[in-house]
């Protein structure tokens, strides 16, 4: 990391920790789910981004996240913080399963299993058989995290939206500092290899099953911890918050933020949270009609997603 | 001098003021001028049908003010698209509340996003008004204060079919097909209530249906193989029309009662085939723009004016346009009663004080009552039947009260 680089995660850092106090608790929950966004797109990224599989699917780990969430809240009274580790461990074992027989599917034919997971997913959580556990259509409502009661004695007077938010941002954080380590290592390299040639991967001595496997257990986990904070965050889950259109919207963050990029998932995240109720704002009758014209305006002058043009804006300025 | 003479004059005009004030007493979203309203409706996804109602309430106040406001205050009623998406909701609903300011929401539609913003609703203290759902669960003032229906609930629907059935068929034998969620138990719940005691014995099989099941046939056969001879079918419309199609077709000829939410002739009735659905009863609590009944009737011609004016694109054959100007409607005299009191206590009280409140559209006979204690404005339904063409009403009002 360049000295320059180091400097502008410090006033992003700035930025974030200071976001809070400086808008209203609305602002700060829209906030507090860019963050969630963010770490589902990693997610999403890694597969996608990194390793080249296409997956429509994801919407269908975000839920098994959340409602892993909401189920140790719910039933078994754990605390909102243990559940993250919960619904990470058991999105990468749903993940790496999905992953083994998805491994003979290239291509088009992955994106449609992945689109059969997704589409399904809404109608699994109504099934009957498991209505006791998830609340059938209703759904289970959770309780909001206060902040704890130390930072409260410390006269910090953090808002329960406030401490979510910072909750948020630490847990995002840490999920960029582990993507980051994992995708410039030996790791990263391997599935950029993959992507990028299968067979010359395989000829330099990579396993290509393990590591595609890999790859989809840990972008499940991503997605299914930014599931759980999700539901922590909205306070409710529902099958109908799963639809097949929210895997969509992550796949249209990944490309929009630019795809392989570890900062692109924020700006995706930014994308897929705030455009839509742009859409909204300018036309009630056509907001998808809007919000599609401003993706095609995206896609069309940024072709390598936002990260990729402020790559290219800033080796222009180096170079001129 | 002259600056001597501010601060007194400043005393003086606070007295001469500050009775008027007493009187005025505001919440956010209200003011001398204005009346903010939120809500959230699904004007896109797969729930889109009901985007109409909104635009057919947010039409209404459009002429309410035209035709100068509620008490000379403009009624600013601010809607936002949330796919039906329960995230959506909670995001929007915040939105309105923390953001726009608004003094309550209103008309908020679905089963799963009311339930999204429930508990927040009555932890903010903002009014959840006149939600757009049949679920009992919105009467509740013990546990939920800010949280009001509107429309018949399930359960009430269900009783006064069930009263019906003791009054002409004591000795019945029912058999029950419901969808297996919420919204089914629902009905379910109301109509064993509405039987009592003789519930067990009268109804002889109770038989589930999936959303994802491809079709009903194996249940209707299992429901004529029970022997019975009261049919309550308790189904959305595509699985309606099966279930009265394959009655007709293996010659299972009970007395069938239809649940109002697949009372659509066009969608449920046309495609199990008219001639099959004669003599089915369901209920209604509002005129239905369609039937030749109301042809003529004034409160019908008034509407379409409305309709013409101010929401020309809106189908005029779309029940939902009569039911968002209904409840519309049923707001504003909530709002009227509130006078220069727009605290959101007020509102919540003067809507659960309605006597008898009724609006035109709505079927004769029908008021809405509410009370500190009973958060369940329409709570009265009339049966029809079917005879071949429309639903015709027969009988009295009955209240399930």
């Amino acid at each position: 990391m360049t000295k320059r680089n180091f400097l502008l995660l410090m006033i992003l850092m700035v930025v974030a920790c200071a976001l809070p106090f400086l808008v209203s608790n609305y602002r700060t929950f829209q906030f507090t789910l860019v963050l969630v966004y963010a770490i589902a797109l990693l997610g999403l990224n890694v597969l996608t981004g990194y390793n080249g599989q296409i997956s429509l699917g994801h919407g269908a780990f975000y839920a098994i996240g959340a409602y892993t969430a909401a189920i140790l809240m719910d039933k078994l009274g754990a605390p909102y913080w243990a559940t993250l580790p919960a619904a990470g461990a058991v999105c990468l074992v749903a993940g790496f399963l999905f992953g083994l027989p998805a491994l003979r599917l290239e291509g088009l034919y992955l994106a449609l299993a992945t689109f059969a997971l997704g589409v399904s997913m809404p109608q699994l959580l109504k099934y009957h058989h498991l209505e006791a556990w998830t609340g059938g259509v209703q759904g289970i409502v959770i309780a909001k995290p206060e902040p704890p009661a130390v930072l409260i004695n410390a006269g910090l007077p953090l808002n329960a939206d406030q401490w979510l938010y910072f909750f948020a941002l630490a847990v995002t954080i840490l999920m960029f500092a582990l993507g980051w380590n994992l995708m410039r290592g030996r790791i990263g390299r391997a599935l950029i290899a993959i992507r990028d040639q299968h067979i010359a991967a395989e000829v330099m001595g990579i396993n290509n099953a393990l590591y595609k496997s890999l790859a989809f257990g840990v972008s499940a986990m991503y997605t299914g911890i930014a599931g759980a904070l999700g539901a922590i965050a909205v306070q409710y889950v529902a099958p109908d918050s799963f639809n097949i259109f929210l895997s969509i919207v992550f796949l249209v963050g990944i490309v929009v933020g630019g795809l392989a990029s570890i900062s692109g998932a924020l700006y995706g995240a930014l994308f897929i949270q705030f455009v839509p109720n742009i859409a909204d704002d300018i036309s009630k009758a056509a907001p998808w009609a809007i919000f599609g014209a401003i993706m095609i305006a995206f896609v069309y002058l940024m072709p390598t997603g936002v990260a990729g043009a402020i790559r290219i804006l800033c080796a222009k300025r180096r170079s001129p | 001098m002259k600056r001597a003479l501010v601060p007194l004059a400043a005393v003086l005009a606070a007295a001469l003021v500050s009775p008027a004030l007493a009187q005025k007493k505001y919440d956010p979203g209200a003011s001398d001028t204005e009346i903010r309203i939120g809500n959230t409706n699904p004007y896109s996804g797969p729930a889109s049908a009901y985007g109409t109602i909104a635009k057919s309430i947010a039409a209404y106040f459009k002429m309410v003010n035209d035709q100068g406001g509620i008490g000379g205050r403009k009624v600013n009623f601010i809607s936002y698209d949330d796919s039906y998406s329960p995230p959506k909701t909670v995001e929007m609903v915040r939105k309105l509340v923390e953001q726009d300011n608004v003094l309550f929401v209103f008309q908020t539609l679905g089963t799963p996003s009311n339930t999204a913003i429930h508990k927040y609703m009555n932890m903010k203290k903002v009014p959840q008004m006149h939600v757009a759902t049949g679920a009992t669960k919105w009467n509740d003032p013990k546990n939920f204060p800010w949280t009001m229906g509107w429309q018949p609930n399930y359960q009430s629907e269900a009783r006064a079919y069930a009263q019906h059935i003791l009054k002409t068929k004591p000795d019945a034998k029912i058999g029950v097909l419901f969808q297996n969620d919420d919204y089914g138990k629902d009905y379910l719940k109301g109509f064993k209530d509405g039987l009592g005691d003789k519930a067990k014995a009268m109804i002889v099989a109770e038989v589930s249906y999936e959303v994802t099941d491809p079709t009903v046939d194996s249940q209707i056969v299992q429901l004529q193989a029970s022997g019975a001879n009261v049919f309550f079918n308790i189904t959305t419309p595509k699985f309606a029309a099966q279930a009265i199609r394959k009655a007709y077709d293996i010659g299972w000829k009970p007395v069938q009662y239809l649940n109002n939410v697949s009372n659509s002739v066009g969608s449920v009735l046309t495609p199990a085939g008219l001639e099959k659905s004669v003599g089915i009863i369901t209920s209604a609590y509002l005129k239905d723009a369609t039937d030749r009944r109301w042809a003529n009737d004034a409160a019908i011609a008034r509407w379409r004016e409305f309709m013409k004016k101010y929401y020309p694109d809106g189908d005029q054959a779309d029940v939902f346009n009569v039911y968002g100007y209904t409840v519309a409607a049923t707001l504003r005299e909530v709002l009227t009663k509130c006078g220069d009191n727009l605290t959101r206590e007020n509102v919540m009280k003067q809507a659960a004080s309605m006597k008898g409140f009724r609006v035109e559209t709505m079927l004769p006979g029908i008021a809405i009552t509410t009370g500190s204690d009973d958060f369940a404005p329409i709570e009265s339904v009339q049966l029809e039947r079917f005879n071949g063409k429309q639903w015709e009403l027969f009988g009295e009002v009955i209240s399930s009260n």
